[in-house]
């Protein structure tokens, strides 16, 4: 096994400067975030209140009508604690009218138009608050696409995308993160029962160990099946990076002129600032 | 004879040439009220360190007719300076550069000899390669500087050394990685490592000015460090936020370290040269 311990102090000094530098230097002194009641959002929300200052964040609880009441009530658990403002606005009725025009829509579809119904209530309440949308996808759900594309993946900065699902853990319980959060399973919460280790057929601690020497070690897959990974087990984990990898990019622009965006117009975000 | 070295570790904007310099005017007034004889800005400075299509808008030539050199030429009446900007020379060819200013004049300009491409690095698609590693004489002693990648080759260092360095003044934009359990990040106990081990090996004067801030997704760490020629931390700064960081280097200390451990004495040059000749002369 490798030890994917990370040094929380160092991570938190890390992160929560990131956030400062990146909110203000385009002007902004606030944050939003959508609080779904897992271990992510809540991590993101802490960061963030240690960044900003606890009246600088805004908490989203935004539930469906399936919604697991737990999942509110572990979001107002974050906010409780760390005594932040919140607003709750049910989706239900953003999400119900798409929905019932197919009856026969399936769970991917309905979950993906309620991570996007989401989205665009975090992005109005972001100008609503004149505050930044903050980012709760960790690096393994990144690599492996567990996300919804323009849904919850969308942010402004995403603090937590170097940090494994069991680093992500690690860190909120150093950052206070309410204990019934950090120990339940982890689940999108997009319909009743689903859970991510169930939906991806298997668990976070077997497949961060295999990431981790994929991705940061620059392991071969023959390398790691020597390691004693099932062979099954790598050929599905590089499927899904490989697969995957257009989530994690800006479409590509056909290129025509001398100069375009994605290719040679080459800027970072913190131009100027 | 007692040489205060100031090492900033600034937080820059990137591609603002004009608040940046303001920001070195500041930590100059500071040095000076410090007493400090001698102040090192990080690689880049003036710019910030992801320029990428910016190079050319923030080229600056070291010169006294120059919007920006001549406040810092200026300023180099009242104490040395180690600045990093964009060199363009008379070919329009773009250098990340050190200059060493000292009593209104330019005493020396160093190219990076080494652009890391590779990884999270992008500069030799943007930079031209210096091609010259020289020590240069101050009013302290003969100095030597490097940028950032530069020292993670161990040639430039041992080059300066033999051309007469004592004090070798290293500047960095480093971005920090490797988190692991330790309390340090990885990029910052290698580099260190690297720094305590040049003191060590060339009995002399280390001294690293690494730059703080954010640049998108990327953090730079700072800690400047100074080691003295026993390898021994002098100071060392704060990790990731802005300061000034205040090495008192004791000249003296060369002569006793070297009287001591006579390793620049004892270093066969000839034989370096004879096999690097034999070396490179094989197909």
């Amino acid at each position: 096994m490798t030890d994917l311990t990370i040094n929380t102090e160092v991570a938190r000094q890390i992160l929560t400067g990131f956030i400062r530098s990146e909110v203000t230097r385009v002007g902004y002194s606030r944050a939003v975030i959508n609080l779904s009641g897992g271990l992510d959002s809540a991590l993101a929300c802490v960061l963030a209140v240690e960044a900003l200052g606890r009246e600088n964040v805004i908490a989203l609880r935004l539930p469906y009508r399936t919604s697991s009441p737990d999942s509110l009530t572990h979001a107002q658990m974050v906010i409780d604690k760390f005594n932040i403002s919140s607003e709750t606005i049910d989706i239900t009725g953003m999400v119900d009218p798409l929905i019932e025009r197919d009856p026969g829509i399936s769970n991917v579809r309905k979950g993906n138009i309620m991570a996007r119904a989401r989205m665009i209530v975090l992005y109005d309440q972001s100008e609503v608050f004149k505050a930044l949308p903050i980012g709760t996808s960790n690096k393994t759900e990144i690599l492996l696409g567990y996300s919804t594309l323009w849904g919850d993946m969308a942010s402004a900065i995403n603090p937590i995308g170097d940090l494994y699902k069991t680093q992500a853990r690690q860190l909120a319980r150093d950052l206070g993160v309410p204990a019934p959060i950090i120990d339940k399973p982890p689940s999108a919460d997009l319909w009743d029962g689903q859970t991510d280790e169930g939906e991806l057929g298997f668990t976070y601690e077997q497949v961060d160990q295999l990431l981790y020497l994929l991705v940061d070690q620059r392991y071969s897959p023959r390398e790691c099946i020597e390691e004693g990974f099932d062979e099954a087990f790598v050929d599905t984990v590089i499927n899904r990076i490989r697969r995957n990898q257009f989530k994690r990019m800006m479409p590509p622009i056909a290129k025509l002129s001398n100069r375009t965006i994605g290719y040679d117009f080459l800027y970072l975000r913190d131009w100027g600032t | 004879m007692r040489l205060n070295v100031a090492l900033a570790q600034i937080s820059t904007r990137l591609g603002d040439v004009e608040s940046n310099l303001e920001k070195h005017l500041e930590y100059i007034e500071q040095a000076k009220a410090q007493k400090a004889d001698v102040l090192v800005f990080p690689e880049l400075s003036l710019t910030g360190y992801v320029l990428q299509d910016l190079v050319a808008s923030v080229a600056h030539k070291p010169t006294e007719e120059d919007p920006v050199f001549k406040h810092l030429l200026k300023a180099s009446q009242y104490l040395d300076l180690v600045v990093g900007f964009v060199d363009e020379d008379s070919r329009h060819r773009f250098y990340i550069s050190s200059a060493y200013l000292s009593a209104g004049k330019v005493l020396h300009v160093h190219h990076k000899v080494y652009l890391p491409t590779y990884g999270l690095f992008d500069e030799g698609r943007f930079f031209a390669w210096g091609d010259s590693i020289r020590s240069f004489d101050t009013r302290f002693g003969r100095v030597g500087m490097l940028i950032c990648e530069d020292f993670w080759h161990a040639s430039p260092p041992y080059l300066l050394w033999l051309d007469g360095a004592d004090i070798m003044l290293f500047s960095s934009a480093s971005p920090g990685r490797g988190l692991n359990d330790k309390e340090k990040l990885e990029s910052a106990r290698w580099v260190e490592r690297v720094n305590k081990a040049y003191a060590s090996m060339f009995t002399s004067f280390v001294l690293h000015s690494n730059r703080v801030g954010f640049e998108d997704g990327l953090h730079f760490w700072g800690g400047a460090t100074a080691f003295d020629p026993n390898g021994e931390l002098i100071t060392q700064g704060p990790y990731f936020e802005e300061a000034l960081t205040i090495a008192e280097l004791d000249l003296n200390q060369l002569r006793r370290t070297r009287a001591r451990l006579p390793l620049l004495r004892d270093e066969r040059t000839s034989l370096v040269q004879k096999e690097l000749n034999r070396i490179l002369s094989r197909d």
